[in-house]
């Protein structure tokens, strides 16, 4: 049996008196889709950003490869060269996009493939170019972000982050800021990923998608993992599970 | 009054010749010191934070013209000791700092805070997320306040006359002293400062009709 690629244990964090994670252990293998569902404020994106140490904790420990992400073997803090090389191996998609305004979809792409990555223009434009064209945007490599619909930027920032060949893909609730229609298009490329054997941690209130694409649902309230299991196991379970069940049960009255 | 005013121009040019240099010292050192002390009092650690804050608000709470007296007849008190020039310069220079101080502060604080948790993401360090993220989107928010504060900078040179640096204002006046024709000169004084600024704001105006086009 291989080591998890990514092990989380008894991760705390809190932002002032708010106990936001408490103690919280999972595992994502390599080439699993794990989706963390839940209500609002139960800790599932502060998990996602504590993942790739955009947000530090309190405690417990974060490893992907085996190698702590923000702390040395000693128990200190990286430094800022050494943060930012662990943080490479973690791609992010965010709610909001930020895609980089004053650069087109191509540089946001090469941005990170010619400063991290160490690639000359020519090689990051060529890998820009084949990611680009993955994610159905080939033919808006030079558009601006403001150009692009909320759909598209959402596919260049998915674009950015795989670009980097991560080892763990975090998706931040990445069709929350879409208009409805748009939705399918930026989860079409996520299912591709996961077709390809992308390992994808992803935050999300697609409940249909998550049951879907997901290897694994984890479901999460009140800042610790309530539910965990295989979507279909998970969903029949519900009965048995209180806080999941009146969860789905108001996802099922707003959705169906 | 046409004969006053080519009698008096090759004193003129002589005092915008230092006018200019006033400006041009003031603006330039003044941009450099502004955004080293604008990113220590972003980025800075505590110490350095509360001495720039302190710096900048007392600095911009006193008068330009208090400040250029205290430079030049408070200074040598502590043992340094400016010329006319350099103090009118080293006080304009410090009154124009504190301004691009904050200039700086609020355009890179008008970011977005997920631009550099974007840039953190894909493994940008902080001094290359700086420089290929937040400062080229900073730079269109930076750039037109600051090119009015150069007209400031270039409007506020004519105190300098009042420690008797012979500048555009105060060759005017000394012009005025020998030919008793104040009107002429005046007018011809103004019309070049005029002209200076006139330039400047245009360009400004031009400048950010292109940025707004990029941001959009």
């Amino acid at each position: 049996m291989h080591e998890p690629l990514l092990t989380v244990r008894d991760l705390k964090k809190s932002f002032g008196l708010t106990e936001v994670l408490k103690s919280i252990d999972f595992n994502v293998g390599r080439g699993e889709v794990v989706a963390v569902i839940g209500p609002s404020g139960s800790g599932k994106t502060t998990l996602l950003r504590c993942i790739n140490f955009l947000e530090t904790y309190d405690g417990g420990s974060v490893r992907i490869d085996g190698a702590e992400v923000g702390y040395t073997e000693a128990g200190k803090r990286r430094g800022e060269r050494a943060l930012a090389r662990m943080r490479a191996e973690t791609g992010m998609v965010f709610q909001s996009f930020n895609l980089f305004p004053h650069l087109t979809a191509a540089q946001n792409v090469m941005l990170g493939l010619t400063k991290v990555r160490n690639k000359t223009k020519a090689e990051a434009r060529e890998i820009a170019g084949h990611w680009l064209g993955r994610v159905g945007l080939g033919q808006k490599a030079d558009a601006l972000p403001s150009e692009l619909s909320g759909g598209q930027q959402q596919r260049v920032g998915i674009a950015r982050a795989v670009a980097m060949e991560p080892k763990i893909l975090l998706l931040d609730e990445i069709t929350s800021a879409l208009d409805p229609e748009l939705v399918g298009e930026v989860l079409e490329v996520v299912r591709g990923l996961a077709a390809d054997g992308m390992t994808m941690l992803m935050v999300t209130h697609e409940i249909a998608f998550a049951r879907d694409a997901s290897s694994r649902i984890v479901f999460m309230a009140d800042g610790t993992i309530a539910a965990e299991g295989p979507p279909v196991e998970l969903i029949a379970s519900a009965e048995a599970n209180p806080r999941l069940f009146s969860f789905l049960a108001r996802f099922r009255a707003s959705h169906f | 009054m046409l004969d006053a005013m080519i009698y008096a121009l090759p004193f003129l040019m002589e005092g915008l010749w230092v006018t200019i240099q006033v400006s041009l010292l003031t603006v330039t050192i003044s941009l450099v010191a502004g955004v080293v002390l604008g990113c220590a009092l972003i980025y800075g650690p505590l110490p350095l934070r509360l001495f720039t804050r302190l710096f900048s608000d007392t600095i911009r709470g006193i008068p330009i013209l208090v400040l250029i007296f205290f430079v030049y007849y408070g200074f040598p008190a502590i043992g340094v000791d400016f010329d006319s020039f350099w103090a009118a310069v080293t006080a304009l220079t410090l009154f124009k700092t504190a301004q691009v101080i904050e200039y700086v502060r609020g355009a890179v604080e008008s970011i977005p805070r997920g631009q550099n948790e974007a840039g953190m993401a894909i493994g940008l360090t902080f001094s290359e997320r700086l420089t290929s993220v937040i400062f080229p989107q900073a730079l269109r928010r930076f750039l037109p306040p600051w090119i009015n504060g150069v007209t400031d900078a270039v409007k506020g040179s004519a105190l300098v006359s009042l420690l008797g640096v012979t500048d555009l204002m105060h060759a005017i006046n000394q012009v005025i002293g020998r030919t008793y024709e104040a009107m002429p000169l005046y007018v011809l004084g103004a019309f070049i400062y005029f002209v200076i600024n006139f330039s400047l704001s245009t360009l400004s105006r031009r400048l950010e009709r292109r940025l707004s086009h990029v941001q959009a």
